[in-house]
């Protein structure tokens, strides 16, 4: 029974590294860069809800909407200011730059909204599940993060496959140059790819600080790495791979510290994922490249 | 005496003696600052940290600029580099009476731990590219990290006790013997060997290591493998034996500056500040920014990014924030393609104003 709680437990921390790893997924597909201010987006997100919560007193559902829209404009905006001139440099350029909007995001959250760690109230007011004669018990809060990851990515693969925009999304990710020539508007949608994952930032936020209820600063950072591990597990670039991943990452990271050692979950996690690599080095469900000469 | 023919010299040896003359005039320069007693008790606080900054990223550039493979768990190597230096010389300090020795054991015991560390990762990880590789590499540091805040050694009458996560089982009883490693708590009262002077020794041998080699046979056979393995392949390099000494030497590097760090501390924990992700990324930064495969670049970006949020302390809680825009702006400036083409058509107009230029 104890192996079900932990196994629940771990299917909704992985559905939080889900959803974070979709946003990261998507915009490595399309802009071919990771974005190390992806993890500072969520706190960013988190910082919204909690204000407008506690110092407006609005309501849940219209302040987390809010948050996906400061976080979208937030991801268009640091798209066109850092990334955009830098889309024809090396790669490692592209990362630093990311590196130092995450510096800039933690630093400027800093001065905003100080140092001391908040105590983040849960948005989710659904009630839990009882089974087995309470021995089982589920709370809203993962039933409801599970709900959401599940439904984001059902309705990302349907856009992906099913409009025009998502078309396009494949076309650039494919080959930029050639989406341009066959009139896909390129800027317009690598900002639409980095708008959706920034949106996605702001709804796993809400529920990440939701299942672990302390808000600071660098409350961002170490889900976003998990989230990139996530990623980069299931096959960097791909959808399903990204959902697989981050749940699995979830579920081993729980398992790991509820029967090997609390203080070494993290190392069990990167440990498994470097088994993962080995075995196979672009991730579950990553495609194969092969290179030409 | 052969005449000394500046011409005759080969443009990467005067590369390196560009490099070297500067890292001794800076030396020189703060030797006399520091008789003088014009520097601020904060700068010479940094002095050492710069030397620690300097060397792991001569290390990373290595890896990053002349591999051309990303790691991002050069934080793990200078870990292992100060826990293995900080614990010869605390369970030796007894033992050996003369510093400047008792240095030099750690120093090598921290540089062989790190290169073993080294090959070993790199044996498995080189078979991965790109950003996979990035991702193994920043696994490796972080476990290594975690690994080292559950180690736990300790020595008594009896010898040395150790364990791992678990303390119950080790028998050792602190009346009467000393921690070496306390787990999350690192070690403590660690000698304090690390000295300027030091640094600039070592960061003087790390440049002659790494100059000598990427512009001996060996270097020419990491910067082909660099440019493009497929064809260094089909001339008959061996790719997997030239990655591994190139991050092998790389991981040695960042050991021996992770040995200067402890020994500048009297206690070294391994948080996620000083050993984590953040500091390969830190450090990743200098080397990006100096210019990759320049490892004169590395040295200059690390001092003047150390000094940086220190110069900036009067804005107080400004200084971070500044210092990401500055490295933002920067990036945008070095990189960006529409800057590069202002800046040579900014150039060009210079070199008309002055034509006497071209000349020199």
């Amino acid at each position: 029974m104890n192996f079900l709680i932990y196994l629940i437990n771990g299917i909704g921390l992985g559905s939080v590294y889900a959803i974070i790893a979709l946003g990261y997924t998507m915009v490595y597909g399309i802009a071919k860069m990771l974005n190390f201010a992806h993890g500072d987006v969520i706190m960013i997100g988190c910082y919204t809800v909690f204000l407008t919560m506690t110092r407006y007193g609005m309501n849940p559902y219209i302040s987390v909407a809010l948050s996906v829209v400061v976080c979208t404009l937030l991801g268009i905006t640091i798209e066109k200011i850092a990334y955009k001139p830098l889309r024809r440099a090396t790669s490692l350029a592209v990362l630093i730059t990311a590196i130092g909007v995450s510096y800039f995001l933690q630093n400027a959250a800093l001065l905003l909204f100080g140092a001391n760690t908040k105590s983040f109230s849960n948005v989710v007011n659904v009630p839990g599940i009882t089974l087995a004669d309470g021995a089982l018990k589920i709370s809203g809060t993962t039933i409801v993060t599970v709900v959401v990851c599940i439904v984001i990515m059902l309705i990302l693969t349907w856009f992906i496959k099913n409009t025009k925009a998502g078309q396009a999304m494949l076309a650039v990710s494919e080959d930029k140059d050639a989406a341009q020539l066959m009139g896909v508007n390129v800027n317009g949608t690598i900002s639409l790819t980095f708008a959706i994952g920034s949106g996605l930032a702001a709804i796993a936020g809400v529920l990440f600080c939701s299942a672990y209820p302390t808000l600071t600063p660098y409350t961002g950072s170490m889900p976003g790495i998990k989230a990139f591990t996530a990623a980069v597990f299931g096959g960097i670039g791909s959808i399903p791979g990204a959902f697989i991943g981050g749940i699995l990452l979830g579920i081993i990271e729980i398992l790991g510290r509820a029967y090997i050692s609390s203080q070494l979950s993290d190392a069990i996690v990167f440990a498994v994922l470097i088994v993962v690599l080995l075995v196979k080095p672009t991730g579950i469900l990553g495609k194969k490249i092969h290179e030409k000469v | 005496m052969a005449k000394l023919n500046l011409k005759s010299i080969k443009k990467s040896s005067k590369d390196a003696f560009i490099t070297y003359a500067l890292v001794i005039l800076v030396y020189i320069v703060m030797q006399i600052l520091l008789k003088g007693g014009h520097v601020s008790s904060l700068i010479q606080g940094l002095l050492v940290p710069m030397c620690v900054y300097s060397l792991v990223a001569i290390g990373l550039n290595l890896c990053v600029g002349y591999l051309g493979e990303l790691s991002l768990g050069h934080a793990g190597f200078m870990c292992v580099g100060a826990f293995t230096g900080a614990f010869v010389s605390k369970a030796l300090r007894d033992s050996v009476q003369s510093n400047l020795l008792l240095f030099m054991i750690a120093l090598i015991a921290g540089v062989v731990m790190a290169s073993v560390f080294g090959f070993l990762i790199a044996v498995p990880v080189l078979r991965l590219k790109g950003d996979y590789l990035a991702i193994v590499t920043l696994a490796f540091g972080e476990i290594i990290k975690n690994i080292v805040n559950v180690l736990y050694v300790a020595r008594d009458d009896n010898g040395y006790h150790f364990a791992f996560s678990d303390t119950k089982k080790m028998n050792f009883d602190d009346s009467n013997g000393i921690w070496l490693i306390n787990g999350a708590k690192g070690i403590n009262r660690i000698p304090n060997l690390s000295n300027f002077t030091i640094g600039i020794v070592l960061i003087l041998i790390a440049l002659i290591i790494v100059y000598n080699l990427v512009n001996s046979r060996s270097g020419r056979a990491i910067m082909a493998i660099r440019d493009n393995h497929i064809a260094a392949d089909s001339v008959g390099i061996n790719i997997t034996k030239y990655k591994l000494m190139a991050f092998t030497i790389s991981a040695a590097i960042a050991g021996a500056g992770g040995v200067l760090y402890a020994h500048n501390l009297s206690t070294v924990t391994a948080t996620p500040t000083n050993f984590g992700y953040n500091m390969s990324i830190m450090i990743l930064v200098f080397v990006v920014l100096g210019g990759m495969g320049s490892l004169r670049g590395s040295v200059i970006a690390a001092v003047l990014l150390t000094l940086l949020p220190e110069v900036l302390r009067g804005l107080k809680d400004y200084r971070m924030l500044i210092y990401s825009i500055v490295l933002i702006v920067m990036m945008l400036f070095n990189w960006a393609p529409k800057s590069i083409e202002m800046r040579k058509r900014l150039a060009e107009k210079f070199v008309k104003k002055n034509p006497t230029k071209e000349e020199a």
